[in-house]
């Protein structure tokens, strides 16, 4: 219930009082706005769920419609799980380079994740261009009223991401390495991974699912 | 050019809302011009429009909550004086359209534009102080909170002028609220104002989260901490777990009103249930948002006028947080009609009941805490000491009604409307009142005048009695809510006795009015020299009232729980000799809140009235303020530990 840590002299007397270390005050800016930012994911994290129970009590419901076996393709969506990852991947190198402040490298991961994402939000926007032409729009059923919703949040993520990652790579052009640039990478970094935890789940609960049941 | 916008939007054929909404322009419009004419503007927008001081934050968002106050209760007083005409086939004065609007904005503006702001206000002002440091985690961030919630407001009131508000009840279930249904704008001005200052909540919960987990006073471990910031921990906590579930509710609504999709229509396998389920999983969480902070406020009350530390400190801390947990497990018991069967009935019906023993813990722990202590009767303690014998009262009868075979005869009945004002207006209203007479002298630099403060409470007091103890009769007898006329000669006699209560509570009010008037004129007489005018025992009184921008010139060291009382019992609030200043950072003031806040005004009109070419405006001015922000120059100033000792010195030797 505290944070208190057990003094470490402390351990070998099993009849010691634990020791309260008093709170050292407050965190470093680094750590405020990396924690606060976890927060905020964690929040986000709720909405999706909303959005993926809505999913899960709606996903029978095809009002004579097609299904999600017959309008899922998983290769497409092997293909799009690809792209993600390997757009974290790049980010997670960008990450490390901003540590180390190399802008080349800096520049040459975020390219890259940037062309993943993008590839991943093509192959998403064509899926569902797709469908909406063989007739299968939100507007079908309630079944595909909720899967548009709960896979295009997770594309206008992935898309606020892509210009979140544009804004970013002005800032280190135009005012390089300063701490609160590196704070907003290191909080970038954070969302873009968040997103894949996202994918993960809407691969396995709407794709994989859908395609079996 | 102006989507669904024309002049048919302006209520031109309805006396009440065009006189209202002409009074209301007129006000505006001479409180603008007296500004303009004194000079004013330069001063407001530098200290606090575009300030990100967490005390000024705090002072905006509880007058916003008072000005809103006034607005949901002419909502309320006309209500019950409708409802006190209306008998026996007669029509009363309002119309049934019109009715509908008025009840439907009553609840939406009474929860969330009183009952959430005075308590993120109070948080605001009070949680920072408390910790004993210089601000919040983000301090822009909470600037920006503030005004998308004046957003949220600014968009509801409009909806008196041009168009409608929605005619669905507060929480606008469908299928009626879809656009089947309620094809107009009402629906949309609900949903919008909601989504917009939703986004400012969520944003202050994370923000003070962040605070209070990451930002505390050296010394001040959890168990250290003052009561109210354990209850604003968990309000806050609270808010990041269940206002993304609001909207993302109100967003599938939004969908089937805009798009056409399917989410809770009648037709190709909507599910209308899902939308009540989503809604109370936000919305039960949300009653302990409102009322876990105002158990805060009871607790530190009631231990500075008791001249004791709190009873059970720890219970208290332990009540909380099962409270925060438990309020995700009740959400069915707001509809147990739906048919979801008897056992899942019975779980959510005992999980109800469960509830109620952290709240007893709670309600001894402040009994205890008074007992032998030597209370000081003041304003505060009135407002909680009648919370404390009348929240009990509510607390039976809702767990009355979380006995399912008695709340399929009770629901929807206004002995339900009884039971949760009596929850809310103890719990949360008293709350505020409570924590506005407690801290003002704080924030102000004086106290509030005494006589005019107890004359209010006992208006406020037996006013509450008169008004909705009829309510708990007439529920017994059958009535239904939401009834703008009615036709039983046996109910008369209630409503009316109920509308007179209602009066009672508009002279309270008038009274707490003159209360600040007459303060304000008195200020000279009433001024708090010590900064600790009820001998506190938390850090905020340590500090001078108002407190320096910078709260504390030195951060306090803490050494035990009420870290002042302590600090005051070993005589070392004397400074005898100059202390070891240091530079502080100060936040710099950023006008980023108020110009995003205008883009959101733009941009939910627009989306209300489908003016898709200023949808992108909106978007557009919002991101380009964004960016502005990002790319400024200076985030702080510094403030040099020898102009700080300078300030300082002239603030302690200002008197002498």
């Amino acid at each position: 219930m505290t944070i208190a840590i057990v003094d470490q002299g402390a351990v070998s007397d099993p009849h010691a009082r634990p020791v309260y270390r008093p709170f050292p005050g407050p965190a470093s800016k680094r750590i405020v706005v990396g924690y606060g930012f976890w927060i905020f994911l964690l929040s986000d994290f709720i909405m999706f769920s909303a959005f993926f129970a809505a999913y899960a009590v709606l996903s029978g419901e095809t009002a004579g419609g097609p299904t999600g076996k017959q309008l899922f393709d998983l290769r497409t969506v092997a293909a799009e799980t690809g792209a993600l990852l390997a757009s974290s991947f790049t980010c997670g190198m960008s990450a490390l380079a901003v540590q180390t402040r190399q802008t080349g490298k800096v520049y040459a991961a975020s390219f890259f994740t940037f062309l993943f994402g993008a590839v991943f939000l093509g192959l998403e926007i064509s899926e569902f261009v797709r469908m909406v032409a063989e007739g299968a729009g939100p507007q079908r059923s309630a079944f595909l009223s909720s899967f548009f919703s709960v896979v295009g949040l997770h594309g206008l993520h992935v898309t606020a991401g892509l210009v979140w990652l544009t804004v970013m790579l002005g800032q280190i052009a135009t005012r390089g390495f300063i701490p609160t640039t590196m704070r907003r990478f290191l909080c970038f970094a954070l969302f873009w991974h968040a997103l894949d935890i996202i994918w993960v789940a809407l691969f396995s609960v709407v794709y994989l699912m859908g395609a079996a049941a | 050019m102006l989507g669904k916008l024309n002049w048919t939007a302006i209520p031109f054929d309805e006396p009440i809302p065009l006189v209202v909404s002409i009074v209301l322009i007129l006000i505006i419009l001479s409180v603008l011009g007296w500004i303009t004419v004194k000079g004013y503007w330069p001063y407001l927008w530098r200290e606090w429009i575009t300030s990100v001081d967490h005390k000024r934050i705090g002072v905006m968002y509880c007058g916003l909550a008072m000005l809103m106050l006034i607005r949901g209760f002419s909502d309320a007083i006309m209500m019950r004086s409708q409802q006190s005409f209306a008998t026996d086939g007669g029509g009363g004065y309002l119309p049934p359209e019109h009715y509908d609007q008025i009840f439907s904005a009553h609840g939406t503006i009474m929860i969330f534009f009183v009952a959430m702001t005075f308590m993120i206000g109070l948080m605001n002002f009070v949680v920072p102080l408390q910790l004993g440091i210089r601000d919040v985690a983000f301090p822009t961030l909470n600037s920006v909170s503030l005004w998308l919630t004046a957003s949220g407001v600014l968009l509801t009131n409009m909806s008196l002028v041009i168009g409608e508000f929605a005619r669905t009840g507060w929480l606008a279930y469908p299928p009626l609220s879809e656009l089947k249904f309620s094809p107009g704008v009402g629906v949309d001005y609900y949903l919008w104002s909601l989504q917009i200052s939703g986004v400012g909540t969520l944003l202050t919960g994370v923000n003070f989260v962040t605070t209070i987990l990451k930002m505390r006073a050296p010394g001040m471990n959890m168990m250290r901490m003052p009561v109210f910031c354990w209850t604003a921990l968990a309000s806050s906590l609270l808010i990041v777990a269940a206002f993304p579930v609001l909207t993302a509710t109100f967003a599938m609504l939004l969908l089937d009103r805009y798009l056409g999709f399917h989410f809770f229509t009648n037709e190709a396998g909507g599910n209308p249930m899902m939308y009540i389920n989503l809604i109370w999983v936000w919305g039960h969480p949300e009653v302990y948002i409102l009322v876990l902070p105002a158990f805060g406020v009871y607790s530190e009350v009631i231990a500075t006028f008791s001249g004791k530390s709190l009873f059970g400190y720890r219970s208290m801390v332990a009540a909380t947080m099962a409270i925060c947990i438990l309020s995700f497990l009740v959400w069915l018991h707001h509809f147990f009609t739906m048919g979801a069967g008897a056992d899942v009935n019975a779980v959510f019906g005992v999980a109800t009941m469960i509830i109620a023993v952290p709240t007893g813990v709670k309600v001894f722990n402040w009994l205890f805490t008074l007992y032998g202590g030597r209370v000081r009767f003041d304003v505060p303690v009135l407002w909680a000491i009648a919370f404390m014998v009348t929240f009990v009262i509510g607390g039976m009868t809702g767990v009355l009604l979380a006995v399912p075979p008695a709340d399929f005869q009770l629901h929807n009945s206004v002995f339900l409307i009884a039971h949760f004002h009596n929850m809310v207006i103890p719990g949360v209203l008293f709350g505020a009142f409570a924590g506005y007479n407690y801290w003002f002298p704080k924030a102000f630099g004086f106290t509030l005048n005494e006589r005019l403060g107890k004359a209010a409470f006992w208006c406020w007091f037996i006013g509450f009695y008169v008004t909705f103890m009829p309510l708990y009769a007439l529920g017994l007898m059958g009535m239904t809510r939401r009834l703008q006329h009615t036709d039983n000669p046996l109910w008369d006699p209630w409503l009316h006795l109920s509308g007179l209560g209602a009066v009672i509570i508009m002279v309270g009010i008038g009274l707490q009015i003159a209360q600040l008037v007459v303060s304000i004129r008195d200020r000279v007489a009433l001024r708090d020299v010590t900064g600790d005018p009820w001998n506190g025992r938390t850090l905020e009184w340590s500090t001078a009232s108002p407190p320096p921008f910078y709260n504390y010139a030195v951060m306090p060291n803490v050494e035990g729980l009420d870290a002042y009382w302590g600090m005051k019992a070993s005589a070392r609030t004397e400074k005898h000799e100059q202390p070891e200043y240091e530079p502080i950072e100060i936040p710099r003031n950023s006008p980023t809140g108020f110009v995003t806040a205008f883009f959101a005004v733009v941009m939910g009109f627009a989306l209300i009235w489908h003016i898709w070419w200023m949808v992108l405006l909106g978007l557009f001015g919002a991101f380009v303020t964004f960016m502005v922000f990002a790319w400024r120059k200076r985030d702080e100033d510094e403030l040099p530990a020898d102009e700080l000792a300078r300030m300082e010195l002239e603030r302690a030797g200002a008197p002498a």
